[in-house]
């Protein structure tokens, strides 16, 4: 799905991330890791929010030529910072702006995805009066009417209490795009497919959620 | 601008082409200093009562536009009848009264993205290398700004009332600066990662 090659980021003549190599095919990808180890930073180069240093970051053909940011969806850790626009259906007019459809499908897309979330009552609401919950599902929704291949989310839930966290999940569980999911909630990423743990800007370990996240919770004990 | 105050209906006034609705306001804001006087204010303070009517919007909204501008009302006032007379000083005071309202009546019936909207298709008939979609942009950018430096004032102001730090300035400045400037970033981020040309 997307490969890095020798990838480097370097900021203000720090090396935050060293020689990167890894192919990502499989459909649910975990990223763990402690507070500055450089997930935020890998997590930005799969849609080109960071730009490498050197290295290359690729889709796999048949999309390799096209923009990573029309096929990868972010979604941040805050969803105040990621809204746009104060009105819900506005805000998920946003993006599809760019893709120039009439106005009839736009409004048909924004319909299908507030359905597809089970989020239609809050398609007139004001986007700074919701709860923490209803906005990160709006900031995923207005993502997902974008219709990526693949959603890289950083840190997603940390803002969310135990019941929103729940349904957050569920509702990315149900995803057919592919998920990258960077996150400290190590039960989350029970069974996905693959978990990498970066320290020191680098990949350190690499395998299945069991193995790695064992690993992980070991190198914290002091 | 008030982004956040938009009211929903559907009236004339709201389905009204934003670019008609901020070429009027303009018209309306020059015509009530190139006519100085009572008739001038008069007529003006008529049209927009009309468009709020029209609108279907009631005294609440223009209450809930005005009350920030109060103590500057007063303040006008004040000085004026030290300056001048109560009838000038009036004047002065109605005339912004109407000019606040008029505005009022633009941001309550227009939605960020139609005044966004608005503003491209105003400059659709620039020569072609105003680069449209970057003004654009940079409206939405400021609009989405306002309401953001409002909370963060808020937030900082009530953390460091907590510590008893809410009568220093340095110490309500240098946090609002550092989370405006972060959250910016991220912000500006976000805009990047949603929209692609
Ligand atoms: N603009 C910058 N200049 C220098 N260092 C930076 C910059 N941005 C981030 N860093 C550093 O890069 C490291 C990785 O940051 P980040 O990717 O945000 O880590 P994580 O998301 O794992 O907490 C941190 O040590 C951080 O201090
Ligand atoms: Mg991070």
């Amino acid at each position: 799905m997307i490969a890095f090659t020798d990838v480097s980021v370097e900021k203000n003549g720090v090396a935050i991330l060293g020689g990167i190599t890894v192919h990502l095919k499989e459909r649910r990808v975990g990223i763990i890791g402690r507070n500055g180890s450089g997930k935020s930073t890998f997590a930005r180069l799969f849609n080109g929010i960071e730009k490498p240093t050197s290295g290359r970051v690729a889709l796999d053909a048949p999309h390799e030529r096209e923009a990573l940011r029309r096929h990868v969806g972010f979604v941040f850790q805050n969803p105040d910072n990621q809204i746009v626009y104060p009105i819900v259906s506005e805000d998920l007019a946003f993006g599809l702006k760019n893709l120039k459809l009439s106005a009839r499908e736009t409004q048909a897309r924004i319909e299908a995805v507030l359905e597809r979330f089970d989020l239609t009552h809050l398609r007139d609401r004001f986007t700074h009066q919701l709860s923490g919950g209803e906005k990160q599902m709006i900031a995923l929704a207005g993502v997902l009417v974008m219709r990526p291949r693949m959603i890289v989310l950083d840190e997603p839930t940390t803002l969310l209490d135990l019941w929103n966290k729940r349904k957050f999940m569920t509702a990315i569980d149900a995803l057919d795009e592919h998920v990258v999911l960077v996150s400290h909630d190590l039960d989350l990423l029970a069974d996905f497919d693959r978990v990498l743990h970066i320290e020191d800007g680098t990949i350190v370990a690499d395998g299945d959620p069991a193995t790695v996240v064992a690993g992980y919770v070991a190198s914290a004990r002091c | 601008m008030l982004t956040d105050l938009y009211v929903f209906a559907d009236s004339p006034v709201h389905r009204a082409r934003p670019v008609v609705k901020i070429a009027a306001l303009v018209v309306l804001c020059t015509s009530l200093f190139v006519f100085e006087g009572w008739i001038a204010v008069t007529v003006a303070g008529v049209l927009v009562f009309a468009g709020f009517a029209l609108a279907g919007l009631g005294p609440r909204h223009a209450i809930v536009s005005l009350r920030p501008a109060l103590w500057i009302l007063a303040a006008i006032f004040a000085v004026q009848l030290y300056m001048t007379d109560v009838v000038f000083a009036g004047f002065i005071v109605a005339r912004f009264v109407v000019l606040i309202l008029a505005a009022a009546l633009v941001t309550l019936t227009t939605r960020t993205s139609e005044f966004v909207d608005g503003i491209l298709s105003a400059l659709r008939f620039a020569p072609s290398w105003v680069p449209k979609a970057q003004i654009a942009l940079a409206v939405s950018l400021f609009l989405r700004f306002v309401p953001l430096v409002r909370t963060a004032l808020d937030d900082v102001r009530e953390a460091q009332r907590a510590r008893g730090l809410d009568r220093n300035l340095k110490a309500i400045l240098v946090p609002l600066v550092v989370r405006i400037l972060k959250t910016a970033d991220e912000v500006s981020q976000a805009i990047y990662a949603r929209s692609f040309d």
